[in-house]
């Protein structure tokens, strides 16, 4: 991104093209620091793809409707990271799918979404586990209503929605504090 | 897609923010929720040349009561109106609208200020805000001043902030004992722009005749716009059906919608109508049950 030299398009209406001001950005994701000088323009999410690695995160509808592309941002809080620039996050914390399942043993949410076959094509449910966990954060155990209002942000094409909403109420069932120790699965 | 290349610059006290903003003249932007900001960017339609990102401003963040007034601070996110326990109990209006802007995941970001300042001819707040009587304090060369939302509101993404100038807060006015609201909006679907809209606030007096109205209706013209005909047959009279039924009948007359993939003039102007009808119908109906300055929807 850096380096790019000066170059001139001579008879357009366009004489210069500049090399793009860059910027530090450092921001905290799953935990580990990820620096990286970025344009200002960069979204969050092509920073948390392309600079960082993590594809986990997906692009969608790249119009900010869709949700396949929600993070949480200082622990809590859903944001669609393809409407946030990756210098507004700079100094915070982003917490991505990747961080769910922890010595790969999956967290609660994608084992529920792997029982209620949670998914189709699979390709909204990682903002669909993000919206997921932060309305659990929230209301630990919310009714079907509140489930469907909580995740009208995101969408899923294949409009599996029936039990995208099982599986976060088995998740909430399994996340309660009065909820059995997980046994192990090994 | 990307949006055009722009210089960003942070801004941590509001005193920060309006340098900033004076230095850059009119290539400067502020940048608070950026729900609207930076999708538009990302289409082109907008490319600010600097954006002075008011984020990290703690001092703006705020929602509390002063005054006689709830005041919205301009970092303060939809998602603060929404689950704030105290707000759902007392603003019935505010209540209605802050769980139907967008849908949830903006609203985590999306702040209540930037939406009254983006002023789209289909924003929730701005209505809202004409509704509830809405105050915008507002930063100036010559310090702040309080602009009444009608002159706010100057046209289509155009307000009363002038180059150079931010918009601090939203004040509401505390609704007493005898004011309910109501929100009505009809969309294609969550997210979504409405196809229509309607704010409405009833005040009664301890007669029972209406002592107070705020009606204004969104995706209806260039800006939100008060049904001030509707607002003033209401005024003095005891609220009946047909009361309600003749202040509606104003809204279509003021009404100037674009024909769009929504629906026809001739739909969005009945939908004017029967949205206003039936807010003023669930204020009176939660005025009726003595629900207090507010209670949610």
């Amino acid at each position: 991104m850096t380096g790019e030299t000066q170059r001139q398009l001579p008879d357009t209406d366009f004489a210069v093209v500049e090399a793009p001001t860059t910027l530090s950005v450092s921001v905290r994701i799953n935990g580990k620091v990820v620096t990286r000088d970025v344009e200002a323009r960069t979204l969050l999410v092509h920073f948390i793809r392309e600079e960082a690695g993590l594809t986990g995160t997906h692009v969608g509808c790249d119009s900010s409707s869709c949700g396949v592309c929600t993070v949480l941002i200082d622990g809590d809080v859903p944001v669609k990271s393809c409407t946030m620039f990756a210098v507004m996050a700079h100094g915070r914390d982003v917490r991505t799918v990747e961080s769910l399942a922890v010595g790969g043993k999956l967290h609660p949410i994608q084992q529920a979404f792997w029982d209620q076959h949670g998914l189709q094509c699979g390709y909204c449910t990682p903002g669909m586990m993000m919206t997921s966990l932060a309305l659990l954060g929230r209301n630990p155990s919310p009714s079907e209503h509140e489930i469907r209002e909580g995740l009208s942000g995101n969408l899923c094409r294949c409009t599996g929605y029936n039990n995208i909403v099982k599986a976060v109420q088995q998740a909430a069932e399994m996340m309660a504090p009065s909820a059995a120790p997980e046994v192990s699965h090994d | 897609m990307f949006p055009a290349s722009f210089e960003y610059v942070r801004a941590h006290s509001s005193d920060e923010a309006f340098s900033l903003l004076q230095q850059h003249g009119d290539e400067g932007r502020v940048l608070a929720g950026g729900q609207s900001l930076i999708p538009a960017m990302r289409y082109r339609l907008a490319r600010p040349g600097v954006l002075v990102d008011i984020n990290p401003i703690k001092e703006l963040d705020y929602l509390i009561e002063e005054g006689g007034f709830l005041r919205i601070g301009a970092t303060t996110r939809d998602a603060a109106l929404e689950f704030a326990p105290w707000i759902r109990e007392r603003y019935s209006l505010i209540t209605s609208v802050s769980g139907v802007v967008a849908d949830p995941i903006v609203r985590h970001m999306g702040t209540v200020v930037g939406s009254v300042c983006h002023n789209d001819p289909a924003g929730d707040w701005t209505a809202t805000a004409l509704a509830a009587r809405g105050v915008v304090v507002v930063r100036g060369r010559d310090g702040l001043r309080e602009v009444p939302i009608d002159e706010f509101l100057v046209d289509s993404y155009t307000t009363a902030v002038k180059e150079g100038e931010m918009a601090l807060e939203l004040k509401i006015p505390i609704p007493d004992g005898r004011t309910q609201g109501s929100y009505q909006k009809i969309e294609r679907k969550v997210g979504d722009y409405a196809t229509c809209a309607a704010a409405v606030q009833l005040s009664l007096n301890p007669d029972g005749t209406i002592r107070q109205a705020g009606i204004a209706i969104t995706a209806a013209g260039p800006i939100a716009l008060r049904v001030v005909e509707a607002e003033a047959m209401l005024i003095g009279q005891l609220p009946t059906p047909a009361l309600f039924q003749a202040a509606a009948a104003e809204a279509p007359k003021i009404a100037t919608p674009n024909p769009d993939q929504r629906g026809s003039v001739a739909y969005k102007k009945d939908m004017a109508r029967v949205l206003v009808g039936r807010g003023l119908k669930q204020a009176l109906q939660r005025l009726e049950a003595g629900q207090g300055g507010g209670v949610s929807a």
